[in-house]
């Protein structure tokens, strides 16, 4: 059957000219610059560049402004704009021991080294709306103090001691790149948790959650959840050594599970790890979260069917652009599919209506 | 380690330093000490992205991050020093800058480029530094013990 293929050039063109309006609003009203989304609205930023998969703070305020603020279409535009972009390298794996701590807590111990920080956060706000802030407020400057100098070393060390906690022993496989070889089920651990850094973030929660509601439960314990900057170092090939290229912000979850032991592992507490581009601690708790039930396998524990415990239910739903894409393909011309619809359920109907009236007839 | 390194490669250092420059920095400490040379590109600047690797368990199997998006560029001096750059974000004049400067921290500029150009942003990045981990600071909880009952 055929149907019309063309057409519609001039609405699709006015249709662009609309949003460009409708995303410029009233213009009585001033306009948003770039750099006011990158330093006023800093964690819709933050989420962007993690989702998006790409550290740039200024193309992810971009994205948020032509995406008028819809996140999971500015994280398609920074994904878009990504795959134009030639690599020139990977990074030394990032040392976040060494990370310069804006934030760093423990839920595991009261008192360790380098202390409990709390940073910018918004724990222990009375999420109260704050109206002086739809006045014009003037920025007040946060209170210092004076700093101890040296890396802040991370929690599991002291577990560590004593071994009462896994190793996560070095090693310098190369890992494998879900951005240049297709995701494939099983994913070594690796694989799994780049792809959990840069998924949904609501989607990962989710699963989190479900994890602590008892669907594949691990008894998660925040043993560390550290926010800061850490430099990135890239090796030079025309030089022949490494250099530091820039810094960036990530923030890290490291929970510490309880364990009774199994087959092949003895009763010791266990590990989940999240690491999240920009100051992002929901998603790097869940992700940590996550990474522990999906490791069912390596440590000998049941599955026990739960959804977090199913690494191709996770890793195939976790990406909001694929799920994004699928699922508002559908909203798009569908018509020769569905008219072939149309033409089998009218020719059921019609043998159906035959059949009754033959059975009327008996 | 990595001190120690970057003590031992003093280009390694001064290239960290300008590659972690805040934007125009670098250009204005330069701009403001001396005239620019006469260079030619070997590679003119562009614009890419590396891939940010991290340890599973902050110690473990590396896994890839995501991506940063980077500018790198190479140019010539005309009495033949060759500058590099490698510098995040997407700043090309920045790159050029950094460039010509790790080419004359090669030539007999060395030690008057690194007191006007190195000396000042090393000191400015680390005020900014120590600023904000004092800021840090300031939210340490220090805990106190209630009287306990039983005592």
């Amino acid at each position: 059957m055929y149907v019309a293929v063309k057409g519609g050039e001039r609405a699709i063109e006015n249709a662009h000219a609309w949003i460009a309006e409708e995303r410029r609003g009233d213009t009585d009203i001033a306009e948003l610059s770039i750099a006011q989304i990158r330093e006023q609205l800093s964690l819709a930023v933050n989420r962007v560049m993690a989702e998006g998969s790409l550290y740039d703070p200024d193309l992810a305020a971009l994205a948020i402004k032509q995406a008028r603020g819809d996140l999971i279409e500015a994280i398609f535009l920074i994904r878009a704009y990504r795959t134009t972009l030639p690599r020139f390298g990977a990074s030394e794996p990032v040392d976040t021991g060494a990370m310069a701590c804006d934030r760093r807590i423990s839920a595991t111990f009261k008192d360790l080294p380098g202390g409990q920080v709390l940073g910018p956060t918004f724990d222990y706000t009375h999420r109260l709306l704050d109206f002086k802030l739809a006045a014009d407020g003037e920025a007040l400057e946060a209170p210092s103090r004076e700093a101890a100098p040296g890396d802040v070393p991370h929690v599991t060390d002291f577990l560590n001691r004593e071994g009462l906690i896994e190793e996560a022993p070095h090693d310098d496989t190369p890992p494998p790149d879900l951005t240049r070889e297709p995701l494939e089920i099983p994913a070594e651990r690796a694989l799994r948790l780049q792809a959990l850094t840069r998924a949904d973030e609501g989607f990962t929660l989710g699963l989190a959650y479900s994890t602590q509601r008892g669907y594949g439960r691990n008894h998660a314990f925040v043993g560390e959840l550290r926010i800061g900057s850490v430099p990135v170092e890239m090796d030079i090939p025309e030089l022949g050594f490494s250099v530091e290229i820039g810094e960036v912000t990530l923030t890290e979850c490291e929970t510490v599970n309880q364990f009774k032991g199994s087959k092949i592992e003895p009763p010791q507490f266990t590990r989940g790890y999240g690491l999240v581009f920009g100051q992002t601690e929901r998603k790097a708790i869940s992700m940590a979260l996550v990474d522990r039930a999906l490791r069912w396998e390596e440590l000998g524990e049941d599955n026990v069917g739960a959804p977090a415990q199913d690494a191709e239910f996770v890793l195939y739903h976790a990406d909001n652009i694929q799920a994004t894409g699928f699922l508002e393909h559908i909203k798009l011309p569908h018509y020769v599919d569905f008219q072939s619809e149309l033409e089998l359920v009218r020719k059921l109907r019609r043998k159906a209506g035959a059949q009754q009236v033959q059975e009327a007839a008996e | 380690m990595k001190d120690t390194e970057s003590e031992n490669n003093p280009r390694k250092a001064w290239m960290g330093l300008l590659a972690k420059a805040p934007e125009g920095r670098v250009a204005a400490l330069l701009d403001a000490e001396i005239s620019r040379p006469a260079f030619s590109w070997l590679r003119a600047p562009e614009i890419g992205s590396t891939m940010v690797r991290a340890r599973a368990g902050a110690t473990g199997a590396p896994f890839n991050l995501g991506e940063m998006t980077i500018t790198r560029c190479a140019l010539t001096l005309d009495t033949g020093e060759v500058g590099h750059s490698y510098i995040q974000g997407r700043r090309k004049a920045d790159a050029e800058v950094s460039a010509l400067v790790d080419a004359l921290m090669q030539t007999a500029m060395a030690s008057r480029l690194r007191e006007t150009v190195l000396e000042p942003l090393e000191a400015g990045m680390a005020t900014a530094k120590a600023a904000r981990a004092a800021k840090a600071a300031a939210t340490k909880v220090d805990f106190f013990t209630m009287v306990r009952g039983e005592d």
